[in-house]
């Protein structure tokens, strides 16, 4: 337990306490709202009261009148900005988005007007002032309502975001499925989510001149902010700069502004004076992007054994009106197997608009695929009688399996659920537990045994357009002290005392004469910050890597001055020493002032200063691996859930901080302790919130949280230094390890229906055997039902999935012939990033085909077929993995669609006109 | 809105400044008397961040008007470590068992058992605790919370755990 890890040094391993704690802990942290500059006006927003209709007028002149308003504008005064509310990849949305609503609302809470005025007090006034007319419409909430409802956006002719998979049943596939021993069938129905970052969101923008921005903005990363910003407004002659010097959290809520920040940032621009806006918790509970909201049901094969033989996923999330990225989270699919021995794996994911507020990111997007693996392998132990640890160790993937390709070919070398295991449960004495749960249930008394393994991709660099590698600048100040600018940000990560760690141990000074400055994208370079748990192992490398080549420069000095082999200096305590000779020893200080005050003294070629730069950029992923373990007692009589232990044996790799690393695990798993038992988004038949304050959305307290123990596995990754994320791992094996404990628990009484979260009263109705729920619960029958009937039903498969309703189609045209193919098309493809637009250049001969498919990101040729209307070719792509994509185009007059197979990532949709 | 000359006593010092009666006891210690270390995180008195010290006692301070407060000595966050930068004990508590992420609750967290912990009025393991569950932190799980608080009822009054 707590063992040091690998790569351990004077510093790195330790858990020396944190350099951000003195200021946070005197109150001297700089948040977004403490910071106030002259002539500062002050923004709030008339929001919408209905989840869906038009916008027949606005009426701002009473709210103008108000004494202290200075301006009220609505989309129209703003629709001169062109704004492109891009995603996290840079990419336009499928819908139109702008930052007030424009004509439409189609979310409770959606911006409509922003008041600006001397006071919070008198813009909040006066927002309510604003007179606003709607023409109410059936608002589209539930992911079954979606299915069928009028499309949310009436350009478009469905709900469906994005889709990936196979629409058809994969006959194969459903042969393996039908014929096993054991078919398991399993639904989970997550709720929405509210990251609920303590500080909400906020921003303070400062127009200093015509071509210079200066935005004080709570978020994830200043970088990442500056680029979108930039990006998205179009200011490409502005010199934008971005602080955010302490962040109340983050969680993916502060990836990149959305539509209030935008607004408030063309207001500046449009007014001119300076305009804080400051999120109140109302609005964040109502308006701010939320997370998770989805369904999925997962049919798994086993032998008479339980080893795994095939699976099918299909998903579905709901991405609300306007999601921050309409997605059908590939990732799901991508990790759901990648651990264990799965031969074969098939899936259907979509995407589903509602009128509710957008999805964004929340710590660990693709959780679910651990959340209903897990889940359904505990399900499939119970039925097939074998014992939970028993049909993962039979279906792991083990380090000596290793080099390995996973289902869905993502290449498995580096990971070590398997070992975690074995340490887990050589700490935990799980013959000793079932004893006492025998006893217990003689007793009337029902305790829970859960476990979970997983993997987790983190570190992700280059194949995303953001996720890019980290960048470490560190210097020796004339003064003998080593700062440091970091492209990290922490929101409570603590980089400045993990990096100040590793520059310490590897320069050879205190940990108490570095400094690391961040949160400001005037210093240091690009990086998306805190996303994808990759601070510590991209940023750590580049902390690495330039505190070695800095090193090596004071050594080549030191060796100079001192008339010795540079090999011989060894620098130590903050004092370059030379071997055998403690009567040469120099500060470091004295070694600068000679590097920057008297470049004469340097060796010829030298650069003068102490000064070093390294961007590292990593392997693409690393992955990092877990095995957690809780008891649970749950009381019979009242539904409640009491922790009584929880184990998290984890592999980080090398642990820069073991503090630091345990905090994030803490953390992440009280979310997902949170998402069990506790939190939920909730939504009325009209689409009301009805959840807004914290009195009805419930955050774990200090007396839902058990103490974690730690068993730390270190298996160095091989990124530089060894590390591996750890950030979100938490909050993503939590909730198996859980649900399994209670539903180990229960077990007597039958599966639970996995309808998160787990409240006392869905828990009553499984131990009492009848719905307690439904005179509490906001009807939904068809999701409740469903539901029960999957989870409790064995081997069956779960009813079709109801199809969008198709747009009304002209009849089908006679096959056109070679004039009506050959050209140009504009085409855009669904693909797991968001819409890529494209132009398509055909040229037939007969039923030969050739020409381009020309985008930003290039030109490719093809040749393929033409059979009638219908043209198929294939091209084969590197990014972001070496696939084959295979068009089947179908062309009916001026309209183009058809589907494109992308090997793993399944089927993606295709549309067009002639360009 | 009706405007009220309030003072009160703020971390030791005498503070004057004219607010409307609707003016929050945090947003007054915020705007007007600059203790930016008060920090507002739900503004409905759940999140326990705009925690205070009013007379001795831990308050919310989006839960109490400005005028509420006038006469009143106030400790904020601020107020707590001494003129040479040593922490107050229950800052160095926080501080040795990494009991804060991102910071925004901190206030709250070391006003409510800063009162809870002061000469003459200890609580014990259990009662720090209870009154832990009124603040709610997003990013630690409470591990380093728990550690501190009961680290804290273990030493003897107003010392150094």
């Amino acid at each position: 337990m707590n063992a040091p890890g690998v790569g351990t040094g004077r510093y790195i391993g330790q858990r020396v306490r944190r350099k951000e704690d003195p200021r946070l802990l005197t109150g001297r942290g700089q948040f977004v709202d403490d910071i106030v500059v002259p002539g500062m006006l002050h923004a709030a927003f008339t929001r919408s009261p209905i989840a869906r209709g038009r916008i027949v007028s606005i009426d701002t002149a009473i709210a103008r009148d108000v004494p202290g308003v200075h301006a009220v504008y609505t989309q129209a005064d703003l629709a001169h900005f062109k704004v492109d509310m891009i995603n996290f990849y840079l990419v336009s949305p499928a819908v139109e988005t702008t930052p007030l609503a424009n004509g439409r609302v189609a979310y409770v809470g959606e911006p409509v007007a922003l008041v600006i005025a001397d006071s919070r007090h008198i813009a909040e006034d006066a927002a309510s002032l604003v007179e606003v007319q709607y023409a109410d419409e059936t608002p589209v909430v539930s992911i079954a309502q979606a299915r069928s409802g009028a499309p949310v956006h009436p350009a478009t002719t469905s709900n469906i975001s994005a889709q990936m998979g196979e629409e058809e049943p994969d006959e194969e596939l459903e042969a393996l499925l039908r014929d096993a021993p054991h078919l398991i069938t399993h639904q989970v129905v997550h709720q929405r989510i509210s990251q609920s970052p303590m500080e909400t969101r906020g921003v303070l923008a400062v127009r200093d001149g015509a071509e210079e921005l200066t935005l004080y903005i709570t978020c994830q990363s200043p970088h990442l902010v500056a680029r979108w910003v930039s990006l998205a407004l179009g200011l490409r002659q502005t010199a934008i700069r971005v602080i955010a010097k302490d962040v109340g959290g983050g969680f993916g809520l502060k990836n990149h502004p959305w539509k209030e920040e935008v607004s408030v940032i063309l207001a500046v621009l449009a007014f001119g004076r300076p305009l804080k806006w400051i999120e109140d918790r109302y609005e964040n509970l109502i308006g701010a992007n939320q997370s998770r909201e989805a369904e999925m049901v997962l049919r798994t094969a086993f032998d008479a054994e339980g080893r795994v033989l095939a699976s099918h996923g299909d998903y579905s999330c709901n991405n609300g009106a306007y999601p921050q990225l309409e997605e059908c989270n590939i990732a799901v699919h991508m990790f759901l197997w990648a651990a264990y021995k799965m031969p074969r794996y098939g899936f259907l994911t979509r995407g589903w608009y509602t009128n509710t507020v957008g999805l964004a990111a929340y710590r660990g997007p693709w959780a679910m695929e651990s959340l209903i693996r897990e889940t359904a392998l505990d399900v499939a132990a119970r039925r097939i009688g074998i014992d939970p640890i028993e049909i993962r160790r039979r279906n792991l993937v083990r380090l000596q399996d290793q080099p390995t390709l996973s289902c869905m070919s993502i290449p498995i070398e580096d990971i070590t659920p398997a070992e975690c295991l074995e340490q887990l449960v050589q700490y935990f004495d799980v013959a000793a537990f079932r004893k006492e749960q025998a006893a217990a249930r003689k007793a009337g008394r029902y305790l829970g045994l859960g476990i979970a393994t997983y993997i987790e991709p983190t570190g992700a660099a280059g194949s995303i357009v953001t996720m890019t590698g980290e960048l470490a600048q560190v210097r020796i100040e004339p003064t003998g002290r080593v700062t440091a600018t970091m492209s990290t940000h922490s929101q409570g990560h603590g980089t400045a005392t993990t990096m100040a760690q590793i520059i310490a141990d590897r320069l050879g000074v205190p940990y108490e004469d570095v400094t690391v400055f961040e949160g400001d994208s005037s210093r240091g370079g690009f990086s998306p910050g805190a996303a994808g748990s990759r601070q510590g192992v991209v940023a750590g490398g580049a902390a690495i890597k330039a505190s070695e080549l800095l090193a090596d420069k004071v050594r080549l000095l030191a060796g100079h001055l001192l008339e010795t082999s540079p090999d011989l200096v060894r620098i130590e305590n903050g004092m370059a020493h030379v071997a055998g000779k403690p009567e040469l020893s120099r500060s470091l200080r004295s070694i600068a002032e000679i590097a920057y005050g008297e470049p004469d003294r340097l060796p010829p070629g030298l650069e003068p200063g102490l000064e070093a730069q390294y961007r590292y950029q990593p392997p693409p992923m690393t992955l990092a691996s877990a095995a957690n373990a809780c008891v649970v007692e749950v009381d019979a009589e009242t539904g409640m859930v009491k922790i009584l232990r929880w184990i998290s044996a984890e592999d980080c790799g090398t642990a820069i901080n073991p503090a630091v690393v345990e905090g994030q695990i803490a953390g992440g798993l009280a979310q997902a302790i949170g998402m069990v038992l506790l939190e939920e988004m909730t939504f009325d038949a009209a689409g009301n919130p009805t959840a807004a304050t914290y009195k009805d959305y419930l955050l774990p307290a200090i007396s839902d949280i058990p103490d974690f123990e730690f068993v730390h596995c270190s298996t160095p990754s091989k990124s530089v230094g060894g590390m591996r994320g750890v950030g979100e791992g938490g909050a993503i094996i939590g909730a198996p390890t859980l649900v399994n404990a209670i539903a180990d628990a229960l077990a007597p009484f039958g599966e639970i229906p996995l309808r998160l979260p787990l409240t006392p009263t869905r828990l009553l109705s499984l131990i009492e055997g009848r719905d307690l729920a439904a005179k509490v619960e906001h009807p939904q029958p068809e999701e409740a039902s469903a539901a029960t009937a999957a989870a409790d039903t064995p081997a069956t498969v779960p009813a079709p999935v109801d199809q969008p309703v198709p747009a009304a189609r002209a009849p089908e045209p006679a096959a056109p012939s070679g004039p009506q193919i050959d050209g140009d098309w504009k085409m855009v493809l669904s693909t797991p990033v968001g819409p890529q637009a494209m132009v398509g250049h055909f040229e037939t001969d007969g039923t030969a085909l050739s020409g381009y498919l020309k985008s930003e990101q290039g030109s490719m040729g093809f040749t393929g077929i033409v059979e009638g209307n219908r043209l198929k070719f294939d091209l084969k792509v590197d990014k972001p993995m070496k696939i084959t994509l295979k068009y089947d185009i179908t062309i009916e007059g001026a309209r183009l669609t058809g589907k494109v197979k992308m090997g793993i990532f399944g089927t993606a949709k295709l549309v067009g006109e002639r360009g | 809105m009706s405007e009220h000359r309030i003072s009160m006593t703020i971390n030791g010092l005498r503070h004057v400044s004219n607010a409307e009666a609707r003016v929050s006891l945090s947003d007054f210690l915020r705007g007007n008397a600059g203790c930016t270390g008060v920090h507002i995180g739900c503004e409905h008195g759940v999140c326990g961040a705009c925690t205070v010290i009013v007379d001795g006692l831990a308050v919310r301070g989006c839960l109490m008007l400005a005028v509420q407060a006038e006469g009143a000595e106030v400790t904020t966050v601020e107020g707590l470590a001494a003129g040479d930068g040593t922490l107050h004990p229950v800052q160095q508590a926080l501080y040795d068992e990494f009991a804060l992420q991102c910071g925004f609750c901190t206030p709250g967290v070391v006003m409510t058992l800063a009162a809870l912990t002061a000469p003459g009025s200890k609580a014990n393991e259990q009662q720090l605790l209870a009154a832990m569950s009124g603040h709610i932190c997003r990013c630690t799980g409470y591990q380093g919370i728990r550690r501190a608080a009961k680290k804290l009822a273990a030493a003897p009054a107003g010392e150094q755990p």
